[in-house]
């Protein structure tokens, strides 16, 4: 038995291949607007994964470090190592911002990470793709592949340079701000470090100040000034949990007897992905349903339009006798041909064009699958509409 | 337009269909999580390590000389200026004496006046001393009462008294005007040793309280840098270890120096180790006090043992380990660390041997079921 579908797709091969490739970059741009969203949501994720943490300890009645501000005193996380259960306890700093190289500069998320064992201490850049693991405790930065910094490279953050001795990748704040990593003391510097002007200004403002500036006690006016630029806080204490414990007891215990809010890797992931980052999220969902909405729309009356250019041949069909079901056949095949052929170019283009977006495109493949069965469904409902076109046409048109 | 062959036409549709699915294939098992992880491996070699310790600090001059008045008072003049070389004895500036010199003179009257008192006094004794002797004499001839010559002792007794008052009321008068000379002396500003002058804290007509700096001298041959090194990587940090510094300003020459002394107390508030460390030669010209500088602390040698990158190393669970490929499979070893230096280089005291293939990079975190792809670079580490 011979191929009707395929006979006529043979046909007009040419035609139906372009339909099929512009079908397939309608299916593509809809599966990068799903994998814009999913990335949205493993961008939050990737930031608690690379932490390395198990709580996260802030500022008593903060959501932060990551969605609101926190500060703690830094000394707090050796309190926090007494506690049972507690296997490492680091400090951590985030401060999202604007760092220069030569004439440009980059957003990004600055990380001050807490010397401590290698490897075991949470908070630093868990894997690598280039370079070394910061050494020295000043000055050395590893940055994510995304900044566009280089092995080498000498980026200024405030009004020191560090020199890049590492890159690893995504590593990225929960707005997909691609993080710089420095030591913890640098990083403390650089939150608080108001440029030299303000400086300045601060300290002639303290200067006029009578309290402060007395001639009777000359040293006064010195310990002022150096009590105002003093920083000893950090954003967070990264806690990671001794095997055998469970998180929630530890957090409890914490929020008992320390008097700080903690949040564990579940509460976190709510915060970030229900709260942080839930308008924008909705916002792409809401785009990717439309588009899918369209995406089927547009399906559907190509496969409508593609019968209907031949119906003269159907009604020829049907005029030298041919079943109805052959005809609803070929068309269905046809569609189904057509949505697999669009799937394959969509998967193709969207896999292709994923990594020029600037932020994380993440394409799973269960959206795949979802999404080629979707097609496929769209495809049979849309062959229905012009099946039934089809069975109703006239074979007398054939010859009229 | 003629018409292909229906043959052709199948093998056209081919030539585009086969290609499209091999891309589809290929896009399907080699991107997204399906795909293997790239990664890059190396050996574990044995090499000596030469940690070293990194640490900023300020410099600082050990002997700072600070200039003063001992009291209360203005200053006269000031003779140097900053940056100025002075000799030790030099005078450098002086203090207006306001009173010191009326003073001084009135102690002199006073001391005049002393002495006359204690010559009045003398002259007493001398003659209470005559009016007894005439008495006893008087007495033994029966000539005069013996109450007279009681009274007459008496009499002496309290010039004696009156005399030795006097002298200590000269000694005491001498004192107080040599006092006053010292302090006059103290006037004088004098440089207590060889230095450059760092700071004029005061100008001429300005009152300053006692024990307040006009001056302050530093030694330039004592300049040294106060390093502060965290404490968490400080270890093995000793004295007489020599010591590389990049002063802030000079960032291209490397100094060279040495460490002179860890300090015996570190610093509770920020956990750092504090050390001094001093240049093998005076810098000309003198870097400003306060600069910043980085001190990188060589140590000793290591015996070679198995050393890795420390980008290697990773954390799977609460171990800390490296993904090791044992016969063509990922595997998880747990290590235990050594001594690393500043280059990146990690000893491992146990866990892995020489000669053994680990996982340097990864485009993301490994897990035991991951599928790797071993390359020579990893395609995103920009070259």
């Amino acid at each position: 038995m011979i191929s009707l579908a395929g006979r006529d797709i043979l046909h007009a091969w040419g035609k139906f291949v372009f339909t099929g490739v512009g079908l397939g970059l309608l299916i593509g741009v809809t599966l990068v607007m799903a994998g814009v969203y999913r990335g949205m949501v493993d961008d939050g994720k990737a930031l608690l994964d690379n932490s390395g943490a198990d709580l996260w300890v802030v500022q008593k009645d903060t959501l932060g470090p990551y969605a609101e501000p926190s500060s703690l005193n830094d000394d707090v996380y050796r309190t926090l190592l007494a506690l049972p259960g507690v296997a490492q306890a680091a400090n951590v700093t985030y401060l999202t911002m604007q760092v220069r190289k030569g004439d440009k500069d980059v957003r990004t998320m600055v990380v001050g990470i807490a010397p401590g064992e290698l490897g075991r201490t949470p908070g630093w850049p868990p894997y690598l793709v280039d370079g070394r693991q910061i050494t020295r405790s000043h000055y050395e930065a590893v940055v994510d592949v995304a900044t566009g910094f280089k092995l080498g490279d000498e980026l200024v953050i405030r009004r020191n340079p560090y020199t890049v001795v590492g890159l690893t990748r995504r590593m990225v704040s929960s707005s997909g701000d691609p993080m710089v990593f420095i030591p913890l003391k640098d990083a403390q510097e650089a939150q608080f470090l108001k440029d030299s002007d303000a400086i300045w200004q601060s300290r002639r403002r303290t200067q006029a100040n009578p309290a402060f500036n007395r001639p009777g006690a000359p040293d006064l006016l010195d310990a002022m000034l150096a009590a105002q630029s003093t920083n000893t806080f950090v954003n967070a204490v990264l806690v990671t949990i001794k095997p055998g414990h469970v998180a929630d007891d530890v957090a409890e215990s914490i929020r008992r007897w320390k008097r700080l809010t903690v949040y564990t890797r579940a509460e976190m992931e709510d915060i970030l992905v229900g709260k942080l980052i839930a308008t924008s999220a909705k916002q792409i969902a809401m785009f990717l349903v439309i588009l899918a909405l369209v995406s089927a729309a547009i399906v559907a009356f190509i496969i409508y339009s593609l019968t209907m250019d031949k119906i003269r041949e159907i009604a020829v069909l049907k005029l030298i006798g041919t079943r109805n079901r052959t005809i609803a056949a070929m068309i269905m095949q046809q569609a189904l041909a057509l949505g697999v052929i669009g799937f394959v170019v969509g998967k193709i283009t969207a896999t292709f064009s994923a990594p020029l977006f600037p932020k994380y495109v993440l394409l799973t493949p269960m959206d795949s699958v979802t999404g080629f069965f979707s097609v496929l469904m769209i495809c049979v409902l849309a062959s229905l509409v012009a099946i039934r076109m089809a069975l109703k046409v006239d074979p007398a048109e054939a010859i009229g | 337009m003629k018409r292909l062959p229906l043959q052709k036409r199948v093998v056209t549709l081919l030539l585009v269909i086969v290609p499209l699915l091999a891309l589809f294939l290929y896009v399907g098992l080699r991107s997204g999580p399906l795909a293997p992880i790239a990664v890059t491996l190396t050996t574990v070699e044995s090499r000596t390590v030469t940690p070293a310790l990194f640490g900023i600090g300020t410099v600082e001059a050990r002997y700072t000389y600070k200039i003063g008045p001992t009291f209360v008072g203005r200053i006269k003049d000031v003779h140097v200026q900053v940056g100025e070389q002075v000799k030790a004895g030099q005078l450098l500036g002086e203090m207006d004496p306001i009173d010191l010199n009326e003073r001084v003179r009135s102690q002199e009257s006073l001391l005049k006046r002393t002495q006359a008192n204690l010559r009045e006094a003398q002259a007493r004794q001398d003659y209470a001393k005559t009016q007894l002797h005439r008495y006893e004499k008087l007495l033994l001839a029966n000539s005069t009462s013996e109450e007279n010559v009681t009274t007459k002792q008496q009499e002496l007794k309290i010039a004696e008294a009156a005399l030795a008052a006097a002298k200590e009321d000269t000694v005491r008068a001498s004192s107080d005007r040599a006092a006053l000379i010292k302090q006059q002396d103290n006037l004088r500003l004098i440089a207590p040793a060889d230095g450059v002058v760092a700071r004029r804290n005061a100008d001429p007509g300005t009152t300053i309280v006692a024990g307040q700096a006009v001056l302050e001298v530093i030694d330039p041959k004592s300049l040294w840098v106060n390093v502060r090194f965290d404490q968490a990587s400080a270890a093995g940090l000793a004295g007489e270890l020599p010591a590389h510094i990049v002063l802030r300003s000079r960032a291209d020459e490397t100094l060279t120096g040495r460490v002179l002394r860890v300090e015996p107390v570190a610093d509770v508030i920020t956990e750092e180790t504090l050390a001094k460390v001093i240049f093998s030669a005076i810098l000309q010209p003198l870097p400003p006090l306060g600069e910043l500088a980085e001190v990188t602390v060589s140590l000793p040698d290591l015996a070679a043992a198995p050393t890795i990158p420390n980008a290697a190393v990773q954390r799977h669970g609460n171990t800390v380990g490296v993904w090791q490929i044992v016969n063509g499979d990922l595997q998880f070893s747990p290590i235990k660390l050594g001594v690393f230096n500043l280059d990146g280089y990690v000893q491992v005291r146990e866990g892995l041997a020489v000669g053994d293939q680990i996982v340097v990079y990864s485009e993301k975190a490994l897990t035991t079921r991951s599928r790797i792809d071993v390359v020579e670079r990893l395609p995103s580490a920009p070259q």
